[in-house]
């Protein structure tokens, strides 16, 4: 295949995420849960996906996002921040979030 | 027996109108097309969308036939975004221009998924019907992208246009999509009537599907493919609208509720109407919606089969196409009694290459049938 690509974003401890207008993180009142809706898309976050999404808000960093949630849940830096940047970076490619 | 606790529905698929200036030979849309005087009025659809968000409800397709022929559509879009409904547009694209773009972003579109027939004009103009379609749709995506909407493209592959696939992708990301629909024609309604002209043989299928995997690879992160196998070639069945009844509701042009877009294809059911019953009776109570819900209605081999609750038996109007009775297995699963006759179907479609076009009374004899 030729022609150019667009680079993929790769993420890192300074990137700042927010959600795009086109991607919706709200509480659904009928089904008591939060739901991110997205083009042709409806993504169920759980518990701790949700708690990670709550502290996206177009200013904090990844890192600074960790950093808040080693705090809160006083588990080992490494495992949060392998959980929290997986997550992300597959919601990047998604496009459900943008820097 | 207990009856299974039925969830809200998760997505309207609103059908407009079936008008259209396209006649593409794979209409999703009945054989028996509905007149712009049978359509629902503004107020009725307004009505519709506050009863779905109510209902929980979450997304609503605007689609059709082409929705921008209702010259409402941006009133609606207002109303959605106003109830919380996240709204989609699937268009043709041939009827948008500057003004009618700027009123829907103004309303509080939040996406628009365009159809495409073909990577280039000829082809693409062919499978339309319409001359210029192709260079009109190139500019609605132009339009989409600046005023700064997300975009689908929706490429529909056959046996015509399948050699042209990776030009698909490459127009998709020249456009700025930021997803890809791959999306093989059904076999229903027009697709049905066109299946010798449509259906891709195994060779092309086995590029299609391995060069999609290796775009996958390349575009990630850039653009999303999605892409699923054709019911002819798979072995599984695909879970048809997720199971009948369990996520999705359409509404046609004049307001009949159905569980799916080709449901009105099956004989012996009385869809509800919106005009004469609530969405929440209609989903929760209806006969025609629970027929098929759950479980309780498959045959073997589906009942004790444990993707049972994957696929949900696949679908029932290709059941019915193809077996005559809508409560048989889909003959797209291997495991089916009935799979032979998608083999042989299979095996005959190498046809002719001409379309019949999709245009009110093309097929009035096959309408007479449906109705």
């Amino acid at each position: 295949m030729s022609g150019d690509v667009p680079n993929r974003l790769q993420l890192d401890g300074s990137t700042t995420l927010r959600f795009p207008k086109y991607a919706k993180f709200r509480y659904d009142e009928t089904r008591g849960r939060w739901v991110v809706l997205a083009p042709e898309r409806l993504l169920l976050p759980d518990e701790p996906a949700v708690e990670i999404l709550k502290l996206i808000d177009g200013e904090r960093s990844v890192a600074a996002i960790i950093d808040d949630l080693v705090r809160r849940f006083e588990a080992p830096r490494e495992v949060i921040a392998t959980d929290v940047t997986a997550l992300l970076q597959d919601l990047v490619d998604k496009g459900v979030l943008a820097p | 027996m207990t009856a299974p606790l039925i969830e809200p529905p998760l997505a309207l698929l609103a059908e407009l109108s079936h008008r259209c200036p396209l006649r593409c030979p794979y209409c999703s849309n009945p054989l028996a097309l509905e007149r712009a005087s049978a359509e629902l009025d503004t107020a009725q659809w307004e009505r519709v969308l506050r009863e779905s968000a109510a209902l929980g409800i979450l997304q609503v397709h605007f689609s059709g036939g082409e929705p921008l022929v209702r010259h409402d559509l941006a009133v609606l879009v207002g109303v959605a975004r106003a109830v919380g409904l996240y709204s989609n547009l699937i268009t043709s694209g041939v009827l948008l221009d500057r003004a009618r773009l700027a009123a829907l972003v103004e309303a509080g579109l939040d996406h628009v998924q365009l159809s495409f027939q073909d990577a280039e004009a000829g082809g693409a103009d062919r499978s339309a019907g319409l001359g210029g379609a192709h260079d009109k749709k190139l500019a609605a995506a132009a339009l989409v992208r600046e005023a700064g909407l997300p975009l689908t493209v929706n490429a529909v592959v056959h046996r015509q246009n399948l050699e042209r696939l990776a030009q698909m992708i490459e127009l998709a990301l020249r456009l700025g999509a930021q997803r890809l629909e791959v999306a093989h024609v059904q076999y229903y309604g027009w697709g049905l009537a066109n299946r010798r002209a449509l259906l891709p043989t195994s060779e092309q299928l086995a590029r299609a599907t391995a060069l999609v995997e290796a775009e996958r690879m390349r575009l990630k992160g850039v653009l999303t493919i999605d892409y699923v196998l054709p019911d002819y070639y798979a072995r599984r069945p695909k879970a048809c609208m997720g199971g009948w009844a369990r996520r999705f509701l359409n509404i046609s042009p004049a307001g009949k509720v159905l569980p799916c877009h080709a449901a009105e294809t099956l004989p012996g059911f009385v869809f509800p109407s919106v005009k004469s019953e609530s969405l929440a009776d209609i989903w929760y109570r209806s006969e025609a919606f629970n027929r098929f819900r759950g479980t309780a209605w498959m045959p073997e081999p589906c009942r004790s089969c444990d993707r049972r609750e994957i696929d949900w038996g696949g679908c029932r109007c290709q059941a019915f196409a193809l077996t005559g009775d809508a409560a048989r297995t889909d003959p797209a699963c291997a495991l089916a009694p009935d799979r032979a006759l998608l083999d042989r179907a299979r095996d005959e479609a190498q046809g002719s290459p001409d379309f019949i076009y999709r245009q009110i009374g093309a097929l009035a004899s096959l309408e007479g049938a449906s109705s």
